[in-house]
C-alpha cells in the first residue's frame, strides 16, 4: 500500500511517487514537447551500406527545395574542424561521414528545414554515390590477418582497439592445470539495445547576440555533456546551458553524445535559429548506442567436491565502427572484472580485446554498471556448467563457494573490495519463497513422465556507484556527485543534484532521504535535476550510481544543514548547543522533550532571528566522493516448463530476492526490480540486434526488435534481505540494474536445467523456441 | 517517419471511390483502416499519389446473415468480429481469430477486407477465411466479379485485385451442420505476425460425422494456404485421434515455409502438425456431448 507524501519519518516507507501525478496524466515535458519560436527541424541522411567509400555527395536538389535552410555534409564540418568528435571512451567518431562509411545507417548528411516532414523530403533528395566495400561483421574475422582495416584514421592500422587484462594469468593457468575438474564454455551475449521508449533528441538554441547556447537534450548526464560540448565546439562553458527535461527512459542509451546533436548545434549556430533533431525509432535502434556484444570464453576449475579453484576468462568485445562506450577512462571493458561474482576464487584472470567491425558504434552499459551484466551472466552460466559436470545441485555448489559473511570487506582476486553481503541468507530466503526442495521433487516426477521442467538459479553480485576519485574518471573528470540544499524560511526545501533521473524516482526518494534527516516530509522537499545553470556539477545517472553518490551527497548535505540548525535551536531554546537533542522531528533541551522547536521554526529563525554572529540562511552543498563502490547482490530462482510441440518456454515462477542495503522506498525498489527483470527476460528470450553478412541490420524496428508487453512478461515475486553498505551514509547500495544483471542467467539456467537430461549444457541467447526445438528434434524428443 | 507527399479524398459513395480509381490509375490507393498502408507510407516503402478513403462508407459497413451465409462489408473491423456474439453460433472461428490480431488499437481500426487486400502471407484472416471457404466480391466502375478467396490470393502481397477495383464484400457460406472452429497462433510476442498460424474449422452432422472441414495456414507459404488433403481426410469420419493425426500430418505437408529468423522450415512444418492436431483435438472435446456433467 502506497503512503502519502505527507507521511512523517519517510525513509524506508512506500511513499507514492511524486513524478507519477504529472507523468501518467501526460503532463510530463519531454524533449519533443518543447517548441521554440522560429524553430527549424533537422533530418539525417544515413548510409544504406555497412562499408563503402563515398565518391560524391550532391546536395543541390535538396538545398533547392523551398523551405530548406541548410544542408550539411562531412566536408562542411571538416572545414570547421568538426567532422570528428571525441567519444567518452577516448576514441573518436565521425559526426558526418567523410570519405567513407563504416556502418549501415551511419550519418552522412544533415538537412535543416521548416518542418520535419520537409526535412525528410529533402533528405531523400540528397544524392550519395557509394562504392561498396566488403563488410567485416564477425569480430573474430576482424582480428584475422588480412582482414580489411576499417579505421584508416588510426595509427598503427589495426582492427584491435585495446587489450585489457586483470588478475594473474600464470597463477590462474597453473591452478587450472592442477584442478580435478575444469569446465570450458563459450558464451555469447549478443548485441542488444536499451530501446528507451523516448528516442534521443535535442534542440539547439543559439543566440548570436549573447553568444549563449541553450541546449535541450535527452541526457542522463547534462553536466558531462556541457563539458564535452565546450571541449568539442570551443564554446566557453559558461555560455552553454544544458537542460535535460523529463527523460522517457535512458538505460545507458542517453549517456553518449551523438552526431545528430553536433549537427543540430552547428546548424543552430550557422542559422541563428533554434534547431530540433529527434531521431526515429529506427534511427535509435540502428545508430545510437547498443549494448553487450561480448563473445566470452570461460574456464572454471574446481576440486572433486566442488570447491572452486580458478577462473579464466577471455573476451572479444565488438564495439562496432567506433569505440563509443561510456566507461570510466581506466576501464575500457568497464567493471567486467567483477566476473568472479559471489564466489571465493583463490585466483582469477580476465582479458578483453576490443574490436572494430562494420556495425553501429558502442557499446554502452544497458541497465548495468559497465559490463557487469556480461560478467554476471558468464559466471552464473559457468557455475551451472560446473554443477552439471560435477553432478551437483546448482544451489549446493553455490552455497559451498559463496564468500562467507565474515570475509567482508572481501578482496577479490581481480582487485575489488566488496563492501558487504550475506549471500547464503539471501539465497536461503529465495529457496524458502519458491519451495525449492518441493520443486526438485516435482521435477523428478515430471522428468519420469517425459516432461521438460527446469529450475534456474542465479546468485549475482553487482558493482555500482562509480566512483571513488582515486580510480574513476571520465575524460579526466572525477566521478563524484553533488547536492545543494536550501531550506526556505518556512521550512520548505529545494534540493538540486548533479544526477538526472529518467524514471528512477529521484524526486521522491531523494526527498525522502533529505526529509528524514531534517524531520520533514517528502512533500516538503522539492528535488530538481537536469539544468546545468542551476544544479551543482555531477556526472549524472547511469550505472546505478545516483543513490551511492548523489544520494549520499543529499544525506550529508542534510546533516550539515541540521548541524547548523542545532546551533540555531540552542539559541531559540536558550540552552547550550551540547544540551540540544534531536528526536527525528524536533530539537529539544536534553531531558525536556515537551519544549522543542521544529525544523520549520528553526528555518524561520535562520532568516529572521539568527544567533548573534552567525551567518544567516540555512543551506548546504556537498560534493560527495564515495570511499568505495557498493556491491548489491541477489538470489534469483526461476521455474520453466517447455512445450515439446512448439518448444515455447513458459516461465512459471520467478522469485527475486535482492539485497541493496538500506531501502529508501520499497515500492520504488520493487518497481525498479520489475522493470529490470522484464528487460532481463527480453534479453534471455527475445532480443538481438542481428546483422546479415553484408552488415545490414536485421532488427531496425519494433517488429523485429521485440520488447515484451504485459502479456508475455512473467509474474514477478520479489523479496529482500538488508545488508547495509558500511561506507554509505545511510547504508544504501543502488538497485536499478541488479535485476537486469542477475536475471538473464536465471532464465537460461532454468532452460538448460530442463534440457540437461538430454545432454545439453549450453545454448546461446536469445532462446527462441526454434533453437530449443532443433535440440529436441535432434534428440528425438520433440512432439 | 513522415510519408512522401500524397493527396487525399474521402469518397462520399462507393461509385465516387470507383470513379476516382478509374480516373487516377495505379497511383491511387484505397485507404481502409490504414494499419498496413500508413506504416508502409511512413517508411516510404509505399508512396501512393492519392489515398481514397472508404472507411466511413455506409454501404460497406456491417454484415448480413442470410440462409445462404454471412456477408461482411469491406470496412468491418477486426474488433467488431472479436466482439460479435451473434456470430458465435454459426461462425465461431471469426471471433477466435480476431482476438489474435495485433493489439486492441490495431483491431479497432484495421479491417478484414484490408487485411485480405494487403495479402501479407503471415496475416491471420487469409488462413481463417480459407478454412471457412470464403469468397470475395470485387467491383470496378464497369464490372462486378466474385472470386473464391483461394483464387483471390495470388502470392506474397499480391492478389487478383485490379488497380481500379475495390473489394466490397466477403461471403462465407452457411455451415451445413454444427460448426466448430478455432485459431492457433505461434507468435514471438503479442502483436507479432504469425510465425505459424493455423485455422481449423469442422462442421458436424447430428451423428458427429464431419461433413465439412477447412484448414488454413498462415506464415508457412508465399500466401495463406489451404490444406485440401487434410480436409478431405477428415470428411465422412467422426473427429477422433487417428483421423486427427493423419490430417495433421497431411496439413504439415501442405505447408511450404522458408527458413528465417523465426525458425527453420522443418520447425515451422512441425508446428503446423502440432497445431492442427491440438486444434482438432480441442474441437473434438468441445463437440463431445457433455454426458453426466452435473453442476
Ligand atoms: C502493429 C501491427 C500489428 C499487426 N499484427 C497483425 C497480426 O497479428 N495479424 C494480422 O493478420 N494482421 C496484423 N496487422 C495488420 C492489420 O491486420 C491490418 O489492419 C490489415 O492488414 C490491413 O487492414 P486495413 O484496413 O488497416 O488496411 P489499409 O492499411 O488501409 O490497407 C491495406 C492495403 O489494402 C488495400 N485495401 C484496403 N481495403 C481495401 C478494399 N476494400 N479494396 C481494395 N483494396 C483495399 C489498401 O489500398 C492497401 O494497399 C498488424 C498491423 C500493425 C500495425
Amino acid at each position: 500500500m502506497a503512503l502519502e507524501l505527507s507521511e512523517p519519518r519517510p525513509l524506508g516507507k512506500p511513499i507514492r511517487r511524486k513524478e507519477d501525478a504529472r507523468l501518467i496524466r501526460g503532463q510530463g515535458r519531454y524533449l519533443d514537447d518543447i517548441v521554440l519560436p522560429g524553430m527549424l527541424h533537422l533530418a539525417l541522411v544515413r548510409s544504406p551500406y555497412a562499408h563503402a567509400r563515398i565518391r560524391r555527395i550532391d546536395v543541390q536538389r535538396a538545398a533547392a527545395l523551398p523551405g530548406v535552410h541548410l544542408v550539411l555534409t562531412g566536408q562542411d564540418l571538416a572545414a570547421a574542424g568538426l567532422a570528428w568528435m571525441p567519444t567518452l571512451a577516448g576514441d573518436r567518431q565521425m559526426v558526418l561521414a567523410v570519405d567513407k562509411v563504416l556502418f549501415q545507417y551511419q550519418e552522412v548528411a544533415a538537412v535543416v528545414a521548416e518542418s520535419r516532414a520537409l526535412a525528410e523530403d529533402a533528405a531523400a533528395l540528397v544524392e550519395v554515390d557509394y562504392e561498396p566495400l566488403p563488410a567485416v561483421v564477425d569480430p573474430y574475422r576482424a582480428l584475422e590477418p588480412g582482414s580489411p582495416i576499417l579505421r584508416e584514421d588510426r595509427d598503427p592500422p589495426s582492427n584491435r582497439i585495446f587489450h585489457w587484462e586483470a588478475g594473474d594469468r600464470a597463477a590462474t593457468e597453473a591452478a587450472l592445470a592442477r584442478s580435478a575438474v575444469v569446465v570450458r564454455e563459450t558464451v555469447r551475449m549478443p548485441r542488444v539495445h536499451p530501446a528507451p521508449l523516448e528516442p534521443c533528441g535535442c534542440i539547439a538554441d543559439y543566440q548570436r547576440a549573447t553568444g549563449r547556447l541553450t541546449w535541450y537534450v535527452t541526457s542522463q548526464a547534462p553536466h558531462a555533456h556541457r563539458t564535452v560540448l565546450a571541449m568539442v565546439a570551443g564554446i566557453p562553458e559558461h555560455k552553454i546551458r544544458v537542460v535535460s527535461p523529463d527523460v522517457g527512459g535512458g538505460f545507458g542509451n542517453k549517456v553518449p553524445v551523438f552526431p545528430g546533436y553536433v549537427a543540430a548545434i552547428v546548424a543552430a549556430m550557422r542559422l541563428n535559429r533554434p534547431v530540433k533533431w529527434v531521431e526515429t525509432r529506427t534511427e535509435n535502434l540502428t545508430s545510437t548506442n547498443f549494448a553487450r556484444d561480448y563473445h566470452m570464453t570461460v574456464e572454471i576449475g574446481a576440486d572433486a567436491d566442488g570447491k572452486v579453484t580458478a577462473l579464466k576468462v577471455s573476451t572479444i568485445a565488438d564495439h562496432g565502427a567506433f569505440d563509443a562506450a561510456a566507461d570510466p577512462t581506466r576501464f575500457p571493458a568497464g567493471l567486467f572484472s567483477i566476473v568472479t561474482g559471489s564466489y571465493d576464487f583463490p585466483v582469477a584472470f580476465a582479458e578483453v580485446d576490443g574490436v572494430y567491425t562494420n556495425k553501429a558504434p558502442g557499446g554502452v552499459a544497458y541497465r548495468c554498471s559497465f559490463r557487469v551484466t556480461e560478467a554476471s551472466f558468464l559466471i552464473e552460466r559457468a557455475m551451472q556448467s560446473l554443477a552439471l559436470r560435477l553432478g551437483m545441485d546448482p544451489v549446493a555448489l553455490r552455497l559451498k563457494n559463496f564468500i562467507p559473511p565474515e570475509k567482508f570487506p572481501y578482496h577479490s582476486p581481480l582487485g575489488w573490495t566488496y563492501d558487504s553481503g550475506n549471500y547464503r541468507a539471501t539465497l536461503e530466503r529465495a529457496m524458502e519463497r519458491i519451495g525449492y526442495a518441493a520443486l526438485r521433487q516435482e521435477q523428478a516426477e515430471r522428468r519420469a513422465r517425459g516432461e521438460l521442467m527446469g529450475i534456474g538459479v542465479s546468485t549475482f553480485t553487482e558493482i555500482v556507484g562509480a566512483g571513488p576519485s582515486h580510480t574513476f574518471d571520465i575524460l579526466g573528470i572525477k566521478m563524484f556527485d553533488s547536492c545543494e540544499l536550501r531550506v526556505h524560511p518556512t521550512g520548505k526545501v529545494l534540493a538540486r543534484l548533479g544526477t538526472r533521473h529518467q524514471g528512477q524516482g529521484h524526486e521522491t526518494t531523494f526527498a525522502q532521504v533529505i526529509a528524514e534527516e531534517l524531520g520533514l516530509t517528502a512533500d516538503d522537499v522539492l528535488v530538481e535535476e537536469g539544468d546545468t545553470d542551476t544544479a551543482p556539477y555531477g556526472l549524472g545517472t547511469y550505472a546505478s550510481r545516483s543513490t551511492p553518490t548523489a544520494g549520499a551527497a543529499a544525506a550529508v548535505a542534510a546533516r550539515r544543514v541540521r548541524d547548523k540548525a542545532r546551533r540555531i535551536a540552542a539559541h531559540l531554546l536558550e540552552v547550550a548547543e551540547d544540551d540540544v537533542e534531536w528526536d527525528g522531528t524536533r530539537f529539544h533541551p536534553a531531558g525536556t522533550p515537551a519544549r522543542g522547536v521544529t525544523m520549520a521554526e528553526v528555518a524561520l529563525a535562520a532568516y529572521t532571528n539568527p544567533p548573534p554572529g552567525m551567518e544567516p540562511g540555512l543551506e548546504g552543498t556537498v560534493y560527495y566522493d564515495p570511499p568505495n563502490l557498493t556491491f548489491p547482490n541477489g538470489a534469483y530462482l526461476c521455474v520453466v516448463d517447455i512445450d515439446k510441440g512448439t518448444s515455447q518456454v513458459h516461465v512459471r515462477r520467478f522469485v527475486a530476492v535482492d539485497d541493496c542495503g538500506t531501502v529508501i522506498n520499497p515500492m520504488v525498489v520493487e518497481g525498479q526490480i520489475h522493470g529490470g527483470l522484464t528487460e532481463g527476460f527480453a534479453i534471455a528470450f527475445l532480443q538481438e540486434i542481428a546483422f546479415d553478412e553484408q552488415g545490414n541490420c536485421l532488427a531496425p524496428n519494433f517488429m523485429e526488435y521485440l520488447v515484451p508487453t504485459a502479456v508475455e512478461t512473467p509474474q514477478w515475486e520479489t523479496d529482500r534481505t538488508v545488508t547495509p553498505s558500511p561506507h554509505h551514509p545511510i547504508g544504501a547500495k543502488g538497485v536499478g540494474e541488479s535485476p537486469n544483471v542477475g536475471s538473464p542467467a536465471a532464465f537460461v539456467n532454468a532452460v538448460i536445467d530442463a534440457l540437461a537430461p538430454l545432454g545439453v549444457t549450453h545454448l546461446d541467447i536469445p532462446l527462441y523456441p526454434w533453437k530449443i526445438w532443433e535440440v529436441l528434434h535432434e534428440r528425438g524428443v520433440a512432439e | 517517419m513522415f510519408p512522401a507527399p500524397f493527396g487525399y479524398v474521402r469518397a462520399e459513395s462507393l461509385d465516387e471511390a470507383l470513379a476516382v480509381l478509374a480516373r487516377e490509375g495505379p497511383g491511387a490507393k484505397i485507404l481502409a483502416g490504414g494499419q498496413s498502408l500508413l506504416p508502409m507510407m511512413k517508411l516510404r516503402i509505399a508512396e501512393p499519389a492519392l489515398l481514397v478513403d472508404i472507411h466511413r462508407l455506409p454501404a460497406l459497413t456491417g454484415w448480413q446473415e442470410t440462409a445462404e451465409g454471412l456477408t461482411l462489408g469491406a470496412v468491418v473491423r477486426h474488433s467488431q468480429l472479436e466482439r460479435a456474439e451473434a456470430l458465435q453460433e454459426f461462425y465461431p472461428l471469426l471471433g477466435r481469430t480476431a482476438r489474435w490480431i495485433a493489439d486492441p488499437l490495431v483491431r479497432n481500426r484495421g479491417t478484414v477486407a484490408g487485411s485480405l487486400a494487403h495479402a501479407d502471407p503471415a496475416g491471420d484472416w487469409g488462413a481463417a477465411l480459407l478454412a471457412l471457404g470464403a469468397s470475395v466480391t470485387l467491383r470496378s466502375l464497369t464490372r462486378t466479379r466474385e472470386l473464391p478467396l483461394d483464387a483471390f490470393l495470388v502470392d506474397i502481397f499480391t492478389t487478383a485485385l485490379e488497380p481500379d477495383e475495390v473489394l466490397t464484400a466477403i461471403r462465407i457460406p452457411k455451415p451445413a451442420g454444427r460448426p466448430f472452429g478455432t485459431y492457433l497462433k505461434l507468435e514471438r510476442k503479442v502483436g507479432d505476425f504469425a510465425v505459424v498460424g493455423v485455422a481449423v474449422n469442422v462442421v458436424l452432422d447430428a451423428r458427429h460425422t464431419v461433413v465439412e472441414a477447412g484448414i488454413g495456414l498462415a506464415g508457412v507459404g508465399p500466401r495463406a494456404l489451404r490444406a485440401p488433403a487434410a480436409e478431405a481426410a477428415l470428411i465422412g469420419h467422426p473427429l477422433e485421434s487417428g483421423g486427427i493425426r493423419e490430417a495433421a500430418a497431411l496439413a504439415a505437408e501442405a505447408a511450404d515455409p522458408v527458413s528465417d529468423r523465426r525458425g527453420s522450415r522443418a520447425y515451422k512444418r512441425n508446428v503446423v502438425r502440432v497445431f492442427v492436431e491440438r486444434g482438432l483435438k480441442a474441437l473434438a472435446d468441445e463437440s463431445r456431448p457433455e454426458v453426466g456433467v452435473t453442476a
